[in-house]
């Protein structure tokens, strides 16, 4: 029996294809009142996507006035959705080289709070001027150290979301405690360029620790594999070698191939759609996606992370047609009817808090 | 010309106004209990719903203060959150100026400001400590006198960004494939706090830009408020402070040639609500009891005093020694800086009437601004609105996160029939509910 892989979304403006939004189908508005992203995953949760990310960057879009030239912060867009879903993941990217890392871990926690353990976050870097430029803090650092910062961030906030353990707070009326701060810490950290002393402003998030998604487009990303939960491997070229690099840096992450497409039956129609994209790994009927997907489980991917070309002409394909093929071909388990968190949902365990005191959880 | 009351609803802090031990209280970070809350203030067709910021935890001598509630989510995240569930309601994010950058800042309020439709808002808060800073990759970098310089100059490059589209940047002509005007978002700004170029990613949303709301007290923070800032929240909220504060303010605003409407001052309140008068007495004073316990009184005399108190009983008599500023005692809160008149005047007030050290913080420290029958908070309320003691009210309710339902239940509706608060929502945007011009 081929594993069940697991099924993931990207959300990025109106889709990834530059024209999505002047199709007819689209009000543009709706990508800015987050109208667009509300459906888009709706329609993944029904289907039994078992994750969205959201796209992100620090600078604007480039200033292309046939393009999309605005974006909303990911981290608010995935929190407008969590009350209006409740089983998929949410997982929204977030640059971590300029902003401080404690506002980061309380921002994530807040999201798997009022998401009741449906969050995670896609650990990004920038070695971009315009990011640097915008928020004028520091001059661009190239690739190598940015990521090799990344891992202390990711680090310092599992220490943050651990700082409080899970039975903390304990209205003790008798004595007039509300929290038993024996059982909150200080974490003291130090990096080489930041310190943080803690403990967390926010309590211990349900799921312990968000899941942490790593994208592996660069050599230099390797250094985080590491820390991640979750690896994205962008493309369909030297999967093989990739996914052997991935699997030679990290403990045990979950790696999804992530992949743009455009799902469309009619070739005239696929072809058509397709005029004036990037590069797309797949153009044309979700038979032949499907056929590939199972290339892919073969070769060893744990899931697959879906770029749609437009997030309304298909999703609509992939949650209707595609998801239900999966499953036929039993390359997808059956769609997850309760609300779990979402670390139950990948089969991720629950993780130890480091500053508990052994066997007090 | 009757005025219009303002109305806005403080979600329970973690201070000792928030009672816990209460069998009604909720939970302090579940977002039910965001949910609730800001339920209730759409029904009430508040103004708008408040969220404080934590930085940090508070402490006492060294250690985490673990009286009060402790912990609570990031106000941004939650607002987020609420957008999805409230469709008129106003949403205010109390975000730090200091140890955020402005572009951040600029980019996480105006996406609140389209998610929700044009109803955000930003108390632009500051910090200087170095306690806050431990927390931050700069520390405690600023001088507690250059932190309005700093918020000023981050809120004039945040509103910079906010206005770098014009209402006609976003085109959308889907035909024409012209998302938006070549140019929209160009900015660049240079001063003493902050060196920042590139493109802002946002239009304006239906209300323009997030509304502004300012905090502080002190002589800077009021000059920084007439200057820049659409709301205050003020801690003014008796009768008679109300009005020196209401007119020192309003007289600000000519020098920046703004109208006085154009500021709208909102104390923050507490509301006992009961069948009569006398009820709603016992009621309040048996919630101050639940507010001050014995430890709870020790720790607030010591955030007056300066000095470790612990060896006191609360249910004794008033410590003898004179206070000390500046001591770093308690960690994380506004302490004070003249304490002398204050100790003075508890302990008169203590040999007046016999009281021990937790009768007397009962007492002087915790009593709430309205208690009464519905119809007597009404009448209060709006004489202070009319009299210009204040243009609205920030409730902060006791209790998480039914608190405020008395006040929306049975002194809205007295309020709507005197004809000086909405029955319904004119407008969809915060500024609409404000009165305020984009």
């Amino acid at each position: 029996m081929s594993r069940r892989l697991i099924t993931a979304l990207d959300i990025d403006g109106a889709g990834g294809h530059p024209a999505a939004w002047r199709g007819s189908e689209i009000d543009p508005a709706a990508i800015l009142s987050g109208e667009l992203a509300v459906r888009a995953v709706q329609r993944a949760e029904a289907a039994g996507v078992d994750l969205a990310t959201f796209a992100d960057a620090l600078e604007a879009p480039a200033d292309v006035p046939e393009r999309v030239g605005a974006r909303l912060d990911a981290i608010g867009l995935a929190a407008r959705i969590a009350p209006v879903t409740d089983r998929i993941g949410l997982v929204p990217t977030l640059t971590v080289t300029h902003t401080e890392p404690f506002h980061l871990q309380a921002s994530v926690a807040t999201l798997d709070h009022i998401s009741s353990g449906r969050a995670g976050w896609l650990v990004d870097v920038s070695s971009s001027e315009e990011a640097a430029a915008v928020i004028g803090r520091r001059e661009p650092a190239p690739a190598a150290e940015t990521w090799r910062e990344a891992r202390y961030v990711v680090d310092v906030s599992r220490r943050l979301w651990d700082s409080w353990e899970d039975d903390a707070i304990i209205r003790d009326a008798a004595t007039g405690r509300f929290v038993d701060r024996e059982r909150i810490h200080y974490v003291d950290f130090e990096s080489p360029s930041f310190a943080i002393k803690g403990p967390s402003i926010v309590p211990r998030p349900p799921q312990g620790h968000p899941l942490t998604v790593v994208r592996v487009a660069s050599e230099e990303a390797l250094q985080a594999v590491g820390e991640a939960d979750v690896v994205l491997l962008p493309g369909t070229a030297d999967l093989a070698d990739r996914l052997a690099a991935v699997r030679a840096a990290g403990s045990k992450p979950r790696v999804l191939i992530s992949v743009s497409v455009l799902l469309d039956g009619n070739t005239a129609n696929a072809v058509r759609r397709a005029d004036g994209a990037e590069q797309l790994d797949h153009i044309g009927g979700v038979e032949r996606l499907a056929d590939l997907i199972a290339e892919w489980s073969q070769a060893g991917v744990d899931g697959i992370h879906l770029r749609p070309a437009s997030l309304e002409l298909d999703v609509p394909v992939i949650a209707s047609k595609l998801l239900p093929l999966l499953r036929e071909r039993r390359l997808a388990g059956p769609a997850v009817g309760r609300a779990v968190t979402l670390r139950t949902r990948l089969g991720l365990r629950h993780p130890a808090n480091r500053y508990a005191v052994g066997g007090r959880q | 010309m009757t005025k219009q009351i303002h109305l806005a609803a403080h979600f329970p802090g973690v201070n000792n106004t928030t009672v816990w031990s209460d069998p009604e209280s909720g939970s302090q970070i579940d977002f039910a209990s965001f949910r609730h809350l800001a339920e209730t203030a759409e029904r009430g067709t508040f103004d708008f719903f408040f969220l404080a910021e934590g930085l940090r935890l508070r402490e006492v001598k060294g250690r985490i203060h673990d009286l009060d509630v402790v912990g609570r989510p990031e106000s941004l995240t939650v607002l987020s959150a609420l957008a999805a569930v409230t469709t008129h309601l106003g949403l205010a994010a109390t975000v730090n100026s200091t140890f955020n950058e402005p572009y951040e800042l600029a980019k996480r309020l105006a996406t609140l400001d389209h998610l929700s439709g044009g109803r955000a808002a930003w108390n632009v808060v500051t910090s200087w400590d170095a306690f806050t800073g431990e927390n931050f990759r700069r520390g405690g970098f600023l001088d507690k006198a250059d932190r309005y310089v700093r918020a000023q100059e981050s809120l004039r490059i945040v509103r910079k960004l906010w206005n770098s589209w014009t209402a006609d940047d976003l085109v959308l002509a889907q035909q024409a494939g012209v998302f938006a005007r070549e140019g929209a978002g160009a900015f660049a700004d240079e001063g003493p706090h902050f060196d920042v170029r590139g493109r802002f990613g946002l239009p304006p949303s239906p209300q323009g830009h997030p509304v502004v709301i300012q905090a502080g007290d002190s002589d800077q923070g009021r000059e920084f408020a007439a200057e820049s800032a659409e709301v205050i929240f003020s801690r003014h909220g008796s009768f008679e402070a109300g009005q020196t504060f209401y007119k020192d303010v309003k007289a600000r605003l000519a020098r920046y040639g703004r109208a006085e409407e154009s500021l709208k001052i909102m104390p923050a309140v507490t509301v006992v609500v009961a069948d009569n008068d006398a009820e709603a007495e016992e009621k309040a004073r048996h919630i101050r009891e639940q507010q001050v316990s014995g430890p709870t009184a020790i720790v607030l005399a010591e955030l007056l005093w300066g000095r470790d108190l612990s060896a006191y009983d609360p249910d004794g008599p008033l410590p003898s020694e004179d206070p000390v500023v500046g001591s770093g005692v308690t960690q994380g809160r506004v302490g004070f800086n003249d304490p002398g008149p204050i100790v003075a005047e508890w302990r008169a007030q203590a040999e007046a009437n016999g009281w021990s050290l937790r009768e007397t913080v009962i007492n002087q420290q915790n009593r709430q601004t309205f208690v009464g029958s519905a119809a007597t908070v009404a009448e209060a309320m709006n004489r202070h609105v009319q009299e210009d003691a204040a243009d609205g009210f920030v409730l902060v309710p006791h209790l998480t996160p039914g608190g405020l339902d008395p006040f929306v239940d049975q002194v809205v509706p007295l309020l709507r029939e005197r004809g000086v608060f909405r029955s319904s929502y004119a407008g969809t945007t915060l500024r609409d509910h404000l009165g305020l011009t984009r």
